[in-house]
């Protein structure tokens, strides 16, 4: 199976007041036809970063060190702009975080859906706003040949977010990177939202890379999960061992400090001590040692690899960690 | 169980709060948002009641109207046999200290430009309850029962992560010595990771100074957590309020019921076996709630009177309120 896109040894830093921050430091992974990826972490981990570095949004501090962005084998970086531009929101769409802010407030939906199908597609402007509304069709709305002409203030947060997924589903990308699509929505929202995700992907096979910060969330969408800390991925597995069999001490740690509403209640919430670290240091030492509670000597001395897990049930379960925490548990 | 039953600190009788608002391009229409409406419950001494609803239901407002930072359109909020709705400002003030919140953005609450230290001694000295000296040491002590440093006190909030800004603004909530505090959000703005900390923090200081909390949150799982009883809130109206274990295993109102539903497990396994039951639309406007029970255009339930009678408010089992037709 070829990978749709391949990333490797990617590294972003942002010139901070003549200082660099290192946001994501060596990242590689890949993206296989008809999965849908999932990267977890905390704010500042690096999670949105690598993605605006794959699709080159980036703000202008920011400054791509090195690595190589394959898209079906051809390296992104160093694309010109143009090239660029045949590939963002035809082949590789976005969906953003804040559908308040990602939406132009002076220009009415039905003209916002059919620009990337007069761009890419070479629509007529009446047929793409016929299709348009058939998207907005697909994505739930109501009333859709009435809603072109309504301007972003005059929808719901839930439904600006569907016209964002109609946006992006316009030129039929074969990659979609959400940036934590629900994040700013209410549960029974979200619940919507993410039905309509899972049904898409049913009918349309839509491969898509998703952003959150919430476990919860993402165990029932994801086939594959990364773990991000500080710029590097620290645990990649399917998402029932991230879940069942968690090797890394952050993803243990960060899934037993998830209050869950079907969770035994009488016990303390787990903990991890600590703050995240300060990115304007590139550590020479695990960089979760600091908050680590299996941390060993071997920690101080060097920042480990991203490696297989050699007695896995599944080849691909791969975390960055010296410590077998089985072991250490067992103790 | 560390609150006793029936020994209310608060009684809230039939709490109602409306804003005028101007609409159209002018401001020539007036309306009214029905921001709480007729709501009434109790809080024993003690407890932790959770406070729970979808953005806009009113959660905040009932908040902010139980400490009178806004003043109720009608009802009265009882606290030591005192309706504190009737109360002039200057009254209302010495009770205050005992009354405190701790709001949602740790970033905009604390004032830049004042060193930590003296954001938690200003509330003692303002309203005389200890000397600049024993303010300053009770600051001290303050700060490490909140887990920070002393050291900490002459710096500025600029230089604390979300997390520790969170502990600052507990501290000075407590400063007073509260014996009611509100937490309005208090860990929606922090990672998971911090926002452990800052739970398990809260449970402590509620056992080591007797602590009351209205615990304000839309993450279920954190109020699940926390919480003795639970409230839920639907545009402005009470849906159900009952101790905690009843509202997450045997949920009456649908709502409650829809909303425990769309909260995600972290747990793949369970989440491809679960039934979901997702509600149709948006949450109305509450400039013109619907009439009848405000739930009823989005009920899976809905049947004849949900759109005609506004459902009462009653204790259905022990202690298990709900307002709601389908329960008789």
């Amino acid at each position: 199976m070829t990978p749709i896109l391949q990333v490797k040894d990617l590294r972003t830093r942002f010139k901070v007041r003549k200082r660099f921050v290192y946001a994501v430091n060596g990242v590689s992974f890949s993206v296989n036809p008809g999965e849908t990826l999932g990267i977890v972490g905390e704010s500042g981990c690096g999670k949105s970063v690598t993605m605006m570095s794959i699709l080159q949004l980036l703000p202008p501090s920011a400054e791509i060190e090195g690595g190589e962005i394959l898209f079906h084998g051809q390296n992104m970086l160093g694309m010109k702009t143009d090239q660029l531009r045949k590939i963002r929101g035809s082949k590789i769409s976005m969906i953003f975080q804040d559908p308040m802010t990602s939406l132009n407030p002076v220009v009415n939906i039905g003209t916002q859906l059919s620009e990337p199908l007069i761009y890419h597609r070479k629509y007529s402007k009446s047929d793409a706003l016929d299709y348009s509304a058939d998207l907005l069709d697909m994505v739930g709305v109501t009333d859709s040949h009435d809603r072109l002409k309504d301007f972003p203030y005059q929808l719901s947060g839930g439904m600006r977010q569907r016209v964002m997924i109609a946006m992006a589903l316009a030129c039929q990308p074969e990659l979609i990177i959400a940036d934590e699509p629900t994040t700013a929505l209410d549960v029974t929202i979200q619940a919507q939202i993410v039905d309509l995700i899972k049904q898409l992907k049913k009918e349309i096979g839509m491969v898509m890379v998703w952003i959150t910060h919430d476990l919860g969330l993402i165990a029932g969408l994801a086939d594959r999960i990364l773990v991000m800390y500080a710029g590097y991925i620290v645990e990649e597995a399917s998402v029932d061992e991230i879940y069942e069999d968690p090797r890394h001490p952050y993803t243990l740690a960060l899934i037993k400090a998830v209050p869950s509403i079907k969770r035994d209640d009488s016990q303390r919430l787990y903990t991890i001590g600590g703050s995240p670290p300060d990115l304007a240091i590139r550590p020479d030492f695990c960089p979760f040692l600091p908050r680590c509670s299996y941390a060993q000597d071997i920690c101080r001395k060097q920042n480990p690899a991203l490696s297989t897990v050699p007695d896995s049930k599944h080849s691909n379960h791969r975390i960055a960690c010296w410590i077998d925490i089985r072991n250490e548990n067992s103790k | 169980m560390n609150y006793q039953v029936d020994n209310p600190l608060i009684q809230v009788n039939h709490l109602t709060k409306h804003f005028p608002v101007r609409l159209g391009a002018y401001g020539q229409q007036s309306a009214t948002v029905h921001a709480v409406d007729d709501v009434s419950f109790k809080i024993e001494k003690g407890e932790t009641l959770g406070l729970v609803g979808e953005s806009g239901c009113g959660k905040s407002t009932t908040g902010l109207n139980l400490l009178q930072l806004y003043k109720p359109t009608q009802g009265s909020v009882i606290y030591l046999g005192e309706d504190l709705t009737k109360k002039k400002e200057s009254d209302l003030r010495p009770i205050r200290k005992k009354l405190q919140i701790i709001f949602q953005d740790p970033y905009s609450t604390l004032n830049p430009r004042m060193t930590i230290g003296t954001a938690i001694v200003d509330p003692m000295i303002a309203h005389k309850t200890y000397s600049k000296k024993e303010a300053c040491e009770r600051m001290v002590k303050l700060l490490k029962d909140v887990g920070l440093s002393p050291d900490y006190a002459n710096r500025y909030p600029h230089e604390f992560s979300g997390g520790q800004r969170q502990r600052i603004c507990i501290a000075r909530a407590l400063a007073l010595e509260p014996e009611f505090i509100v937490c309005d959000e208090p860990v929606s703005s922090l990672d998971v990771s911090v926002q452990a900390q800052i739970i398990n923090l809260l449970k402590d200081l509620q056992e080591k100074y007797q602590l009351t909390y209205l615990f304000i949150a839309h993450d279920l799982g954190v109020v699940r957590y926390i919480s003795d009883r639970v409230a839920v809130m639907y545009l402005g109206k009470l849906a159900e309020l009952a101790p905690k274990d009843q509202i997450f295993n045997n949920p009456l109102h649908p709502y409650t019921e829809a909303l425990l539903s769309a909260v995600p497990v972290p747990n793949p396994k369970e989440e491809r076996k679960r039934k979901r039951i997702v509600l149709a639309d948006d949450v109305p406007s509450s400039i013109n709630p619907p009439s009848g029970c405000r739930f009823h255009p989005r009920c899976p339930i809905a049947f004849e009177p949900c759109s005609q009678i506004v459902p009462e408010w009653r204790e259905v089992n022990s202690r298990q309120f709900v307002a709601c037709h389908a329960f008789k």
